[in-house]
């Protein structure tokens, strides 16, 4: 059963990477086997954590040994605007015993203990390598546990050994699909409904488009899943309009949720100016072909105008500061293109840009935005290369995630986490401003210039 | 004497326990031009490394066999022997570390029969020392102590010449870089050469490099190792570091001395004898001042100390270590709580140990009407912060503050430091009162207590 699942995962029909490959590509699927002793990456157990997590109001309970949930809880920077449940760990501790005679029973008290001390709005259980492996039916446990306890207990098969975090993310949406969309109905549903789909409210950037949304009338009724309430996402099948923010991620819910509940969607992005005016764009549009108030769009439009003015001018006291540098995009997530066109307005120059998790259209997209220039677009740079690149002075900063900084700062060279464990949020007109200012603030430190500068007896 | 409780619950919540494999890649980054490799799904690795960069703020050397659906049925010999190969030809190691996980060992893999074929085919590849290390058997020291175990076995050999003045050290996994340099300074003011299995202050201690390296950058090189027979003694810290002290014992014939501790006043005293005795010389000028300061530190700290409650989680060394200082200086020591069974806990200086998890610390201290300090690594904020307690971060992983590489309490100046430290913390909280807000009105207790051991 998890492998059809799997296959019709890694063969989304709804996905823009898929559709630009020929038939014979499509067939074999999206996996990419890793390569033994040069893999990085998490797990698909990770991949599923990630996207579920945020969900602020359940306990998140891992059925495995310690390493899954031990060495790995309240890691990652999600905010709450409310409770913190979702920050504890919680795991089943799985030892020698439990694997002999099977953690079913172990599994099924963790989960009542955990409903009886921390009365969650729901559990949602986690499959790791070691539970899959002894046999452990989470599926029916789970079942069992909601029908005898009253609290949903909602299973995520999700092991490890199947694939990678990507894959993770895709099948915790397969599981907010088959067990909790669609169970609430939240008795006031209006014309103005939407919801975002793969956002996880890093640093709070929720907070950064929910006012926009608010100004136009537009009620978020749930981000899947960042700062979430178990009930918002099981009623968020009422809404008129589904934004897509991690393309490849979630895709797949999105589409099934069109197929089953009539929720048309969009692929769209918060990261950049134009982005977001065009994320408001397809969002107003959607919502008044669906029946809102058709006036909707002139008002988002006089947004946008007055927002992108705005955000355009706040920039600009940047450019003396950054003009003529040359900066490395070494990104995941956040779109590579939108983020250049922010970059090239304040007059620095994107000397590559890493295009590994993005669409055919989005390397299109960067491609025209860096002037044609293939070189710049790079799959994946080695860190030999990267650390040589800023020796040879051919980048004065990166921006990338957590697992490259190291390589730039012993280049003593600036460096801005824009991943998932970045502090400030990017999100949207003030979110680009503040990506900005935070570039500023980095490379123009003070500390470059004695960092860089030998010691006295090195002197030559 | 404490009562040691072990509730063997069905759920832990908010672990505090981290996994073994995650021990012994600790281990191995305190090996020069090393690679450690985890042989499991690529999720261990990534868990592992993501801590360790959290925790040291350093690029962090560590691969995956990356198991797959496929190999996880059939076996996994075939993703050994690539990945040795890759890593070989990608990042040319000195060494690699391969390290076994909770999915090849449910598996029962014989990974050391498989590495046996593979190194016998492959005569370019470096020495690998081979760890299994399960997730579902112990904990961080487990690990740390296995792979130590796994190095002496691999290349300790016993030496026909006459002994060096040379002192082996094996610290165990509580102890930071900035302990170890402490602890190597020490031993070279009494004219020995210290040489410490594994080295993370050669490592881990946060320096930048002139080029970029993908393994490993400083710490114990094989040869040292081999070396280690023609040392005087073996001073060996930590419980958890017996084993390896016993067997380092076995194969070259070097007496150790184990301590449990090497922070407070006694504790150091200790210490010094046995360096002086080992050196025949006396304790140098240098440590008698640095010991009268402790003893100075001692009586100025005293009265911040005596009578106040500290709650201290942790591995069982770092837990004992931070337990016994609070009971010298005068704290009460109203939870203790640590990861697993080990013979020193009934000794600790609390009523009761528990082993367990934050929700334990959680439940001591409601039971014992609040505390004023914690001591624990940075998952405690949680708990810290919903009851007003402060937090002293101590241990693995401190990922929320600078310089947790650096944070020294060994010998008298690490002690003296620590005191100053803490008790700052302790004066500018005076009491915690009466004043505690639960979060949980209601404190339910689940399994009844179950003595252990």
């Amino acid at each position: 059963m998890l492998k059809n699942k799997i296959a019709e995962l890694m063969n989304e029909p709804g996905c823009a990477t898929n559709q630009a490959k020929s038939d014979a590509q499509r067939k074999k699927g999206c996996s990419k086997p890793l390569t033994p002793g040069a893999a990085a990456g998490g797990c698909c157990f990770d991949g599923a954590k990630i996207a579920l997590q945020p969900i602020t109001d359940v306990v998140h309970l891992v059925h495995g040994p310690i390493a899954c949930e031990g060495n790995s809880w309240d890691t990652r920077n999600s905010w709450s605007s409310g409770g913190d449940l979702y920050r504890l760990g919680f795991t089943t501790d799985l030892s020698n015993l439990d694997i002999v005679h099977g953690g079913e029973k172990k599994l099924y008290k963790a989960i009542k203990r955990s409903i009886a001390r921390y009365k969650p709005a729901a559990v949602f259980v986690y499959q790791t390598c070691v539970g899959a492996l002894i046999g452990d039916d989470v599926d029916a446990v789970c079942k069992a546990a909601t029908e005898r306890l009253g609290t949903p207990v909602i299973p995520v098969n999700a092991p490890g050994f199947v694939g990678s975090k990507n894959l993770g993310n895709r099948l915790g949406g397969e599981a907010l699909f088959e067990h909790v969309i669609g169970t609430v109905d939240p008795g006031d549903a209006g014309p103005t409904d939407i919801n975002i789909l793969g956002e996880y409210n890093v640093a709070g950037e929720l907070d950064q488009f929910r006012p926009l949304l608010a100004r136009l009338g537009i009620r978020l009724r749930a981000s899947i899943t960042g700062d979430a309430r178990f009930r918002d996402v099981a009623a968020c099948h009422t809404a008129r309009a589904n934004m897509v923010l991690c393309s490849q991620a979630l895709v797949t819910l999105a589409r099934k949720m069109k197929e089953t509940y009539g929720i048309p969607y969009f692929e769209g992005s918060f990261y950049g100016i134009s982005d977001t005016s065009d994320a408001l764009r397809n969002i107003a549009r959607m919502l008044v072909e669906k029946g809102a108030d058709p006036t909707l769009t002139d008002r988002a439009e006089a947004l946008i105008a007055e927002e992108e003015a705005k955000a355009w001018a706040a920039l600009a006291q940047f450019r003396p500061r950054l003009a003529g540098r040359k900066v490395l995009l070494y990104t995941g997530g956040v779109k590579s293109w939108s983020v250049i066109q922010a970059l090239q307005e304040v007059g620095m120059e994107v000397v590559g840009s890493s295009v590994r998790k993005a669409t055919e259209a989005d390397k299109a997209k960067a491609l025209e935005r860096l002037g044609g220039d293939e070189d710049k677009l790079a799959d994946a740079i080695t860190p030999r290369d990267m650390y040589a690149m800023f020796t040879d002075g051919k980048a004065d900063m990166m921006l990338s995630g957590g697992r490259s900084q190291f390589v730039a700062l012993k280049a003593r060279t600036p460096w801005l986490d824009i991943n998932q464990e970045r502090h400030h949020g990017y999100a949207c007109y003030d979110g680009m401003v503040e990506l900005v200012r935070q570039i500023d603030l980095a490379i123009n430190n003070p500390i470059w210039a004695q960092v860089r500068r030998p010691a006295p007896w090195e002197e030559a | 004497m404490a009562l040691v409780i072990n509730h063997n619950k069905a759920l832990s919540t908010s672990p505090l326990k981290t996994s073994a494999p995650l021990g012994a890649a600790l281990a191995f980054m305190g090996m020069d031009g090393c690679m450690p490799l985890f042989h499991g799904s690529q999720g261990c690795t990534a868990f592992a490394l993501v801590m360790m960069v959290r925790h040291f703020r350093e690029a962090i050397p560590l691969q995956t066999t990356a198991m797959n659906e496929i190999s996880t049925i059939l076996g996994g010999s075939e993703q050994v022997a690539e990945a040795l190969k890759n890593i070989n030809k990608r990042a040319q190691p000195k060494l690699i570390g391969l390290v076994s996980t909770a999915l090849t060992e449910t598996r029962g893999e014989d990974t050391r029969g498989d590495l046996n074929r593979i190194v016998a085919a492959n005569k370019d590849l470096p020495p690998v020392v081979y760890v299994p290390a399960p997730d579902f058997e112990g904990s961080l020291e487990t690990g740390w102590g296995k792979a130590v175990g796994a190095m002496i076995d691999a290349f300790a050999q016993p030496s026909s010449q006459p002994p060096l003045k040379r002192v082996n050290i094996l610290p165990g996994v509580h102890l930071t870089p900035g302990d170890i340099e402490a602890l190597k300074e020490m031993v070279e003011d009494f004219g020995l050469e210290p040489v410490v299995l594994p080295d993370l202050s050669g490592s881990m201690d946060g320096h930048v490099p002139n080029a970029y390296v993908p393994t490993t950058l400083g710490g114990t090189s094989i040869e040292q190792v081999r070396g280690m027979g023609r040392a005087v003694l073996t001073i060996a810290i930590g419980e958890h570091m017996r084993i390896s002290a016993e067997k380092l014992n076995d194969k070259t014939g070097v007496p150790y001395e184990l301590f449990d501790r090497v922070t407070g006043l006694e504790a150091v005293d200790r210490l010094m004898v046995v360096l002086s005795t080992a050196a025949g010389i006396p304790v140098p000028a240098k440590y008698r001042r640095q010991r009268s300061q402790l003893v100075d530190a001692m009586l100025d700290g005293h009265f911040f100390f005596g009578g106040r409650s500290v709650a201290v989680a942790g591995e069982p060394a770092l837990m004992w270590t931070y337990a016994k200082l609070m009971a010298e200086m005068g704290a009460n020591v109203v939870a203790a709580v640590t990861t697993l069974h080990t013979p020193l806990l009934s000794e600790v200086p609390a009523e009761r140990v528990i082993i367990g998890d934050f929700e334990d610390v959680e439940d001591q201290i409601l039971e014992s009407g609040g505390a004023d300090l914690l001591i624990a690594n940075a998952n405690g904020r949680l708990l810290a912060g919903r009851h007003g307690i402060p937090l002293f971060r101590a241990g693995f992983p401190v990922f929320d503050r600078l310089g947790a590489a650096h944070l020294a309490s060994v010998g008298y100046r690490g002690t003296r430091d620590l005191i100053f430290a803490i008790g700052n913390i302790l004066m500018e909280h005076p009491s915690h009162g009466h004043g505690m807000h639960l979060a949980h009105s209601e404190h339910i207790h689940g399994d009844a207590p179950v003595a252990a051991g």
